[in-house]
């Protein structure tokens, strides 16, 4: 207590100086004062009395010094004068603080946005309980390593294992939304019970779906989402027990879900509408070999880890392979920790990133250290002159330090400003498919990072002039006027000079090599023409469920003809399999002359197309041999198939396709291939080549079996080839769906050219920022080149007038000085190259950011060391005009 | 009269609280002359460091100042014992009793051997 009274007190006396020092001098006054009174008393003359009065108090100033020490706190003094002195001398160069501000806040800026970025994606906490013991569950199998997991083998997989405290599954879907107005598509999602209790998810209002109610059988129920339930019921509790009306299906309403549940992991994506599993319409739920695009979640028992969890339901997966040894073969349950399945695509990248902007940050305090090493010159004398007072080498120290870090303060404070706008930017680049984007705020630990960057930034650059000091000559700086000395302080300089010229050329090594990839993408062909493709998902009134192939025929038949008749359009197909780089189907067949195989697993594989004859032409598929799929190849035809040229090479050699049959595994009699075209990029630009899956197959939609061609109108897709630009081709067409019935909904309408831009949407965001990072730092670099080549100018006029005097032309000063920058920009170039091999390997490593190109392609080495050279070229392209221009005259005369 | 004694890191304050137990309010040059006069001018004591020390004890809560006229019409800043400061002496004098006591047995002769 007496201690924080003594704090408190002398606390008080830094912030009352002036008045207490008067009240000392009063008493110190009154008590010589009184003293001279009694030795004049005493006999002694008074100018004796006072001589002894001021020796036996030891002096005033001394007592004063020593008083004013016990009064106040003497560092948080000193502190204050630091501070005021920084204050003034930053005041004093306006220019210098501004772009020292200005550097800093850039680089602590975008340091802070992409940090806050990573903080949200990659450290926040997920909002779940125990996430830790959260994973995703899948079966691999063969061609997928993370395939879906059939219904039966879920159940038995629930049962059977050990060390899962629960495991569900969900499966995303589309519903046909009516009775409530317009009919409406909504994205819902098919769950098993265990779904919300294992993520720990409590209903906002009604309850979750009890155990048992997800089997196949049970009664139809739904839960909405908060969003939903505000959007249609205004909020109303008496939501529960209302009934929904899905593809024509009536669900009850049990409970509502809070709208801050937003979980997007594996292939679940949180939805407007949830419907137990069981409910799923589709007739292969039983099937245990069906692979429907069911995928698991599950939570690990307390205690357990995750390989013992993988190892036992390894066993379980061996064991039902025992028990179901056609369906079951080589299918295994894959677990993947929940954190790691949503951020791992996008890890590296980050990573990556962080590292870049690292770089640029580090640019920038090597700018500010050289600025202000510069100005450590200018005021070397100013040191000298105070180390010579008395200062301590410490004291001067701790003033610079006390400089930079208020700049760097400043920086970091605009940084912020300029972080929470480039968070937005980046958050708007992002491509949709980041994940948790949601999670990516302003938080407490981003602004501990900015301050903790900051103050490191301030040390780093602050202490760099300050060592210089130690190591200063004294009474030479005193001598010359702050000139001497300066070899050493040109040659600190020259290393910065050439270490930022090197982190540039590393960033635009990483930068130079996205844009090849680019490039080299944009060049891949799609196999297709694009341009003036617009896909879209249609479905039909639900009336029609369930209505027989005949009338799902007529059905097809006139939906077709209207949306040819739409104006503008050209070619119209529907489809419901696979669609190129949008989603993905897979027949399974065997060739005729091959015994039929035994199980699935033996079969061959080809990815499927159901489509109409107008397809090649909506697509603009080139036709390579034979004919394509016609009008005339319905369900009263022999049944017939196109194959691509990567099918026909890898099943059919260089025979001739055209009249070879295959057998496709949901049709006893065989098919015959009509028709050869050219391949199209299925799993996107950069993926395609390498997919073990490529041989394609197309099929005629008027010849599914019966059960398939009546789940088409429930949910298609359709593909227009339009001479109109999209938005204007698309009213065009829902219109005419609209006409035709109400309660059809159309929905999802993208462009081709859209979809294929979307696979490259990470490359090109990733792009951007580096080369928005590379193109900062080359400014940066310039800047900092531009300053050290002044420097030398300014520094060496002296020797250049001489020169000058004695006949060297300006040409010669010219090429001087810029031979000088250059030396130190190729320098830097060698450093970087080197560097830049190391790094873009690392890149090229753990990451698939570059496509065709490799991490050391010389093309790319080659530009950047050129624009390098160019850049710093012409950033000792204004000093050296100065040199040139220097009068020699006047330079010998002011000697 | 041979070599002063410097006065001992700590025993100033002490000092000073038992000058103004002894004499009531006084301010710094009466309690410096005091001090000396007790010493039996055995002490050398720079009154200059009288100050920082009253400032210390103020600071600490065991006295107490206002400015004053002194015996010769002087204004003068008096200091006076606080009650804190009553206790804060108790304790002190109590600790350098038995300070010295122990000392004292350390240099006197040994007696047991």
């Amino acid at each position: 207590m007496k201690k924080l009274r003594v704090l408190w007190m002398r606390l008080g006396g830094v912030f009352s100086v002036r008045q207490e020092n008067d009240e000392f001098d009063a008493e110190i006054a009154s008590h010589l004062q009184m003293h001279i009174d009694d030795n004049q008393r005493a006999g002694m003359s008074p100018v004796e009395a006072r001589r002894d009065a001021l020796v036996k108090l030891g002096g005033v100033e001394q007592t004063r010094q020593a008083y004013r020490e016990r009064r106040g706190l003497p560092w948080m003094e000193t502190l204050a004068q630091d501070f005021r002195f920084a204050l003034r001398m930053l005041a004093k160069s306006p220019g210098f603080t501004a772009v020292a501000i200005a550097t800093l806040a850039l680089g602590v800026g975008a340091n802070t946005a992409l940090f806050s970025v990573v903080n949200g994606v990659l450290l926040h906490p997920l909002p779940y309980p125990h996430a830790e013991e959260l994973v995703t569950v899948h079966a691999s199998k063969q061609n997928f390593a993370e395939g879906s997991i059939s219904y039966l083998n879920f159940r038995d997989w629930q049962r059977d294992n050990t060390t899962l405290a629960a495991l569900a599954v969900s499966r995303g879907t589309g519903f046909s939304l009516t009775g409530m107005g317009d009919a409406e598509e909504m994205r819902g999602e098919l769950v098993s019970s265990d779904f919300f209790p294992l993520l720990g998810v409590k209903p906002v209002i009604g309850r979750l779906f009890a155990p048992h109610e997800d089997e196949i059988g049970r009664e139809p129920l739904a839960m909405i989402s908060e969003g939903f339930w505000q959007r249609k019921f205004g909020s109303r509790p008496d939501a529960l027990g209302k009934v929904l009306t899905l593809d024509g299906r009536n669900y009850t309403i049990v409970g509502v879900l809070p709208a801050n549940f937003s979980l997007a992991v594996g292939n679940f994506r949180a939805a407007d509408i949830y419907v137990p599993i069981g409910q799923f319409r589709n007739p292969a739920l039983n099937e245990r070999a069906a692979g429907l695009g069911i995928h698991g979640i599950a939570r690990l028992k307390p205690r357990v880890t995750f390989e013992q969890a993988q190892a036992d339901m390894q066993q379980v997966s061996e064991r039902l392979e025992r028990e179901y040894p056609e369906e079951d073969k080589d299918i295994r349950a894959k677990l993947i920790p929940f954190q790691y399945a949503m951020v791992r695509d996008v890890k590296p990248l980050l990573l990556i990133l962080m590292g870049a902007v690292g770089f640029v940050l580090l640019i920038a305090c090597v700018n500010i250290a050289n600025l202000l090493l510069v100005r450590s010159n200018a005021r070397a004398q100013e040191f000298a002159l105070r180390s010579a007072l008395g200062a301590r080498r410490g004291r001067l120290l701790r003033q610079l330090l006390t400089e930079s870090l208020m700049l760097s303060l400043a920086g970091g404070l605009l940084g912020l400003l300029l972080a929470s706008w480039g968070t937005r930017v980046i958050l708007q680049l992002l491509p949709q498919a980041m994940p948790r984007a949601a999670d990516v705020h302003m938080s407490g630990t981003v602004l501990g990072f900015t301050l903790l960057v900051s103050l490191a930034a301030g040390t780093l650059f602050g202490l760099m002039p300050g060592l210089k000091l130690f190591r200063q000559d004294l009474q030479g700086a005193l001598k010359d006027g702050g000139r001497g000395t300066s070899g050493a302080r040109q040659r600190t300089q020259n290393w910065l000079v050439i270490f930022q010229m090197a982190t540039t050329l590393v960033l635009l090594a990483g930068a130079g090599l996205m844009i090849r990839s680019l490039e080299k993408l944009s060049r891949v062909d799609t196999g297709f023409q694009p341009h003036g493709v617009m896909t879209f998902g249609m479905e039909a009134s639900p009336s029609l469920m369930g209505a027989g192939q005949d009338a799902t025929r007529a059905y097809l038949r006139e939906a077709h003809a209207r949306i040819a008749a739409a104006p503008g359009v050209e070619a119209v197909s529907f489809s419901w399999a696979a669609l190129p780089m949008n989603s993905d189907d897979e027949q399974l067949f065997w060739l005729e002359g091959e015994p039929k195989p035994q199980n699935e697993n033996a079969m061959h594989w080809a990815i499927r197309y159901l489509v109409e004859p107008g397809y090649l032409k909506a697509m603009g598929i080139p036709l390579l041999k034979g004919r394509f799929l016609a009008e005339g190849d319905d369900e009263h035809a022999p049944r017939a198939v196109v194959i691509d040229d990567v099918f026909a090479k890898k099943f059919f050699g260089n025979e001739d396709p055209i009249g070879k049959r295959v057998f496709l595994e949901q049709f006893d009699d065989a098919a015959t291939v009509v028709g050869v075209v050219g391949h199209v990029n299925q799993w996107g630009l950069d993926n395609d080549a390498v997919n073990p899956l490529r041989a394609e197959l197309y099929q005629a939609m008027m010849q599914m079996p019966e059960q398939q061609l009546g789940l088409v109108p429930m949910g298609m897709d359709v593909v227009v080839r339009s001479k109109y630009d999209p938005t204007t081709a698309f009213q065009g067409v829902r219109k005419a769906i609209t006409q035709m019935n109400h309660e059809q909904v159309v929905y999802n309408p993208q462009t081709m050219d859209s979809v294929i831009g979307d696979t490259l949407a990470g490359r090109r965001f990733s792009m951007i920022l580096l080369a928005a990072f590379a193109g900062t730092a080359l400014l940066l670099a310039s800047i900092g080149m531009y300053g050290v080549i002044s420097y030398l100018v300014a520094q060496h006029a002296r020797e250049i007038g001489v020169r000058m005097a004695l006949g060297a032309d300006r040409g010669d000063v010219f090429r001087w000085v810029l031979t000088r920058g250059g030396r130190l920009a190729a320098w830097g170039a060698l450093t970087g190259v080197v560097a830049a091999l190391g790094l873009t390997q690392v890149m090229a490593r753990f990451s698939s950011l570059l496509y065709g190109v490799h991490a050391y392609d010389p093309w790319t080495l080659a530009g950047v060391i050129l624009l390098l050279m160019a850049v710093a070229l012409a950033a000792c392209y204004l000093p050296a005009r100065r040199a040139m221009r220097i009068d020699p005259m006047r330079v010998l005369r002011t000697e | 009269m041979g070599e002063k004694a410097d006065v001992w890191q700590g025993t100033l304050a002490l000092m000073v609280l038992k000058t103004l137990e002894t004499m009531g309010a006084q301010h710094g040059y009466g309690i410096a002359r005091r001090i000396e006069q007790v010493s039996d001018n055995q002490l050398s004591l720079n009154y200059g460091t009288l100050y920082p020390a009253l400032l210390k004890l103020e600071q600490e809560g065991a006295i107490a100042s206002e400015w004053g006229v002194s015996e010769n019409n002087r204004k003068a800043k008096f200091y006076k014992l606080t009650r804190a400061g009553r206790k804060q002496l108790e304790r002190e004098a109590k600790g350098w009793e038995q300070t010295k006591a122990i000392v004292a047995r350390f240099l006197s002769p040994a007696e047991e051997a």
